[in-house]
Formats: C-alpha cells, structure tokens, sequence
C-alpha cells in the first residue's frame, strides 16, 4: 500500500491540494475578500503555510525510518519546493504590497528587527537547498555535499520558527507547538545518530 | 480647531436620535435581509465627516467592528467580533477610588445623565502599525473626573477593565494578566482631547469595541485606549499597566505615538490604514501635536516611550 510506486501516483493530488490554498488566497486578494486587512492577512496566511510545509519536510524524513513508510521519502523534495515557493510569496508580499519596494526601508527593516533578521536568513539558506533539488544536482554534487547542504534545512526550521514565535504578541501558544515540534523531531535525529551502528573500521 | 468642532449633542437628543437610528435599522434588517443592516448611518455621514482632516476618509462600522484588538475575547483581530455575543455591558456600575474626597460607586446611567455627549472623529493609530478613523461619541474624561472629586495629591489616573471570564473567553486563559490595566497622567487625563466613548456611528458602543464605556485617547497607540471600564483609580504615583508588566522592553507608560522611536517588532515611521493600499507615513502623536505637545516638552521621549 505504501509502495514508492502508491505515493508517486499521489504526487499530482498533493501538489494540487498544496498549490490550491496560494490561488484562493491570491483570488480571494485580487476581489477583495481576504479581510479588513488583506495585505496583513495575506502575509501571514502564506508564511505559516510556508512553516507547516517546512515542518512536514522533517516528519517526512522521521516517518520514512519507519520500515512500512519508508518510501514516503519520494514525497519530500515536492513538499520542499512547495515551502519554498510559499516562503517567496510571503517574502516578496512583504517587500512589494507591505513596503512598496521601498529597499532602503526593507534593509532597515530586516537588520533592525530581530523578528524579520530570522525570518530573512531562514529566506536565504532555503535558496541553496532548493536550487540543488534536482537528481543532476545531487549527482554533480556528489551525495555527501549534498546532504551536507541539506542540513540547512535544521536552521531554517529553528529560524523560520522564531520568526514565529517572536512576532506573536501574548498568545505564543501555536509558535510554542511548532518549536516543540521542530524539537522533537531534531531530537529523534540526534537519537538515531548516536545509537547508529559503528562502521567496521 | 479641526478635531475639536464637533457638533455638541445634549444627551436626550442624542439618545432620541439613537432611537431612530435603531428604529431604522430594525426595518432596514426586514426590509433586506443582507448587507444593508449599516445602511442607515451611511445616509447621513455627514454629521461626522465635517469633522475630518483632508486627508482622513471615514473608516466604514464594517471595519471598525470586525478587526479589533481585545484579547478579552481572543487574540485574532475578528475574535472580539466573533466572541462577544454573551457580553452583558448593562447594567453597568464605575467604581471611583484611590486618592479622592470620597470613594464611590457610579451607575452608568448616572454619569451619562451629568455629561455633554458629542462627536468626536478621531485617528485610531495601533501600535502593530494600523490605523483607522473612527466617529465616536462621548464626553471629555474631564467631565468625570471633576465628578469623581480627586485630591490634590493625585497625579495620575489608573483604569481598570471588567472581569468576566464566563463572558469573556479570552480571559479564560492567561495571554496577559487580568483584568487589563492601563493609566494616564493626570494632565493628560484632563486634556480636552482625551474622552470617555460610549457609541460609534451613532449605536451603542458595541461589544468588540469595549461597550459599555471605553477610553479614547487619540494621541497614543491604541493600547491605551482601554475597553469596558469598571474602575478608576487615583494614584500619586505611576500605575502599572498591562502591556508594559507584560513586555517592558516594547511597551512603555506614554505609549505616545512617535514616528521616530523605534519598536522593536513594527517599525513606527509609516502606518497602514485601514481600507488604503500604499502606506502612509506616521505623524508626530498621531497628529495631534498642537493639542498635545506641550504636555512632554520637558520629557525624553525616546527613554519615557
């Protein structure tokens, strides 16, 4: 049932059901139905879609240790991608509808303000490890570089999650959930790690 | 003055017209079932709007009920909305203590039979850099004060909101430290600016807006401006309040809406209102400087934020 084959077949249902939430939100901008205040609302609908996306990617990896879910894996390079497009959104919503291209602004912006200082560097260590998604990529690269990049993936997940966190006024519920889960999920890796059989000398 | 000229309305009058009002809107509910249940202020908008900057636009009942920060109902913008059907603001009682000639208890009703309501059309500036303008009625603090008869001794005001977690859900989890506390100085309590609100757009004040009785002080962030008065204190020292206990760091005392000092989580310099695409900038206390400068000439205003 959980066959590479089964969730390769699922692969075009996924990236329509993933995909469809940004053109509702964006047709639901456009006609004016996103709120009293859309251009907040849109910023914020699109980035915690961008962190859920990103906290799938390391369940993914987690649930794939689990023999019978093993192929699940196949799913993680497309949930990837999709956390990276939505983060786009997010970030460019921020810098074209919320500020107007004003760049001295921005600048201004992501230095001084903690909250968006995580935010943009989770931003930038996402573009490595979506540029190098492809099989060729992996090839070229070799799979020990590779993965060495993808590691990025864990201080994107914390920083992606205290932009989070910070920007929540009282209620930190939802941002403390994520953390925990992001926590967990590195904790069970570092597990695996140190319980790993050695490799005969 | 611009802000200022409003148009004074005795209470019977204003609550006659009240009573139109609400008349018309309970035929424009069975007249049409949808969306025009606002209908009847927009008629007659004029009332408010010769009260108006140039370059303000009046912020449409819409708006001004359906994103609201009062997180005795939620910490969403449309969860006061949402949540505050089971709010009962009557009757409703002010207790007056601290530093005065003799502590009491005010009924509602009490107070507004001895007050002036008016009309005052003021910019709401929200500290997360929104803001909106906004037709309340009600009458200056002033007027209350001088009813509550405070010592010379007192300098400066606390308020406090009601207590009713089973009406008010939000309470029923501590996001911040109930009830919500907030304060003034006792001159810009008694600034002529500063006013106890009791309607907008002509209705009652609704629940998501701090009915019964909120404070409205136009020059600070909307922080300050708290919602469902059930207490007033006078103190001669410098209350705490809930946003600063919570948050020191981010939320001062003065709260006074300043372009130039720097939050750490919004930048102060540009706003965005409500219903407007492209920014604007902020103003120096939100535009109110001629009224109120003059009350901080000799504060540090990037240290007393």
């Amino acid at each position: 049932m959980f066959s590479t084959r089964n969730f390769n077949r699922s692969k075009p249902v996924l990236f329509i059901l993933i995909l469809f939430p940004s053109l509702l939100w964006a047709y639901q901008f456009v006609t004016g139905n996103l709120g009293v205040n859309p251009i907040e609302k849109l910023m914020d609908e699109l980035g915690l879609m961008a962190l859920r996306l990103i906290i799938i990617t390391l369940m993914i990896t987690t649930l794939s240790n689990i023999k019978p879910l093993k192929s699940i894996v196949v799913l993680r390079r497309m949930i990837g991608l999709f956390a990276f497009y939505y983060v786009c959104l997010h970030f460019s919503t921020y810098i074209v509808l919320d500020h107007f291209l004003d760049m001295q602004f921005i600048i201004q912006d992501i230095m001084k303000r903690p909250f968006i200082t995580f935010g943009f560097i989770s931003f930038l260590f996402l573009i490595p490890l979506a540029s190098t998604s492809t099989n060729n990529m992996i090839k070229r690269l070799g799979f020990k570089l590779w993965k060495k990049i993808h590691y990025l993936i864990y201080p994107v997940a914390i920083l992606a999650s205290m932009h989070f966190y910070v920007l929540v006024r009282a209620d930190k519920t939802e941002p403390v959930i994520y953390m925990g889960i992001i926590i967990l999920l590195l904790l069970h890796r570092i597990f695996k790690r140190l319980t790993r059989p050695q490799l005969a000398q | 003055m611009k802000i200022l000229g409003s148009e004074i309305t005795p209470y019977k009058t204003y609550l006659n017209r009240r009573k139109f009002i609400k008349g018309s809107l309970a035929s424009a509910m069975l007249a049409t079932v949808t969306s025009s249940v606002f209908a009847n202020h927009d008629s007659d908008l004029s009332i408010y709007t010769k009260n108006l900057n140039e370059n303000d636009k009046l912020n449409s009942y819409e708006e001004i009920t359906t994103y609201n920060n009062f997180y005795e109902f939620g910490t969403h913008k449309k969860h006061p909305h949402l949540n505050s059907g089971n709010f009962k603001p009557r009757p409703w009682t002010i207790k007056i203590d601290g530093l005065v000639k003799k502590p009491q208890t005010f009924d509602l009703e009490k107070i507004l039979s001895n007050v002036t309501i008016e009309d005052r059309v003021y910019r709401l500036r929200c500290v997360e850099a929104w803001s909106m303008v906004i037709p309340w009625q009600g009458f200056q603090l002033s007027e209350l004060i001088k009813m509550a008869e405070p010592l010379s001794s007192a300098k400066y005001v606390q308020f406090v909101t009601v207590f009713r977690p089973e009406e008010m859900p939000g309470q029923q989890k501590r996001t911040i430290i109930w009830p919500y506390r907030e304060g003034l100085r006792m001159d810009e309590a008694m600034n002529p600016l500063t006013i106890l609100a009791t309607g907008l757009y002509g209705h009652e004040m609704p629940n998501q807006n701090g009915a019964p009785i909120r404070l409205v002080v136009p020059w600070k962030y909307g922080f300050k401006s708290i919602k469902s008065i059930v207490e007033i204190r006078f103190l001669d020292t410098q209350p705490e309040t809930s946003w600063e206990t919570l948050a020191p760091w981010e939320y001062g005392f003065y709260a006074n809406v300043n372009p130039n000092v720097n939050h750490p989580r919004w930048s102060q310099g540009t706003e965005r209102r409500i219903g407007e695409f492209k920014r604007r900038e902020t103003l120096m206390f939100n535009g109110y400087e001629k009224e109120v400068a003059h009350l901080y000439k000799d504060l540090d205003l990037t240290k007393f934020y």
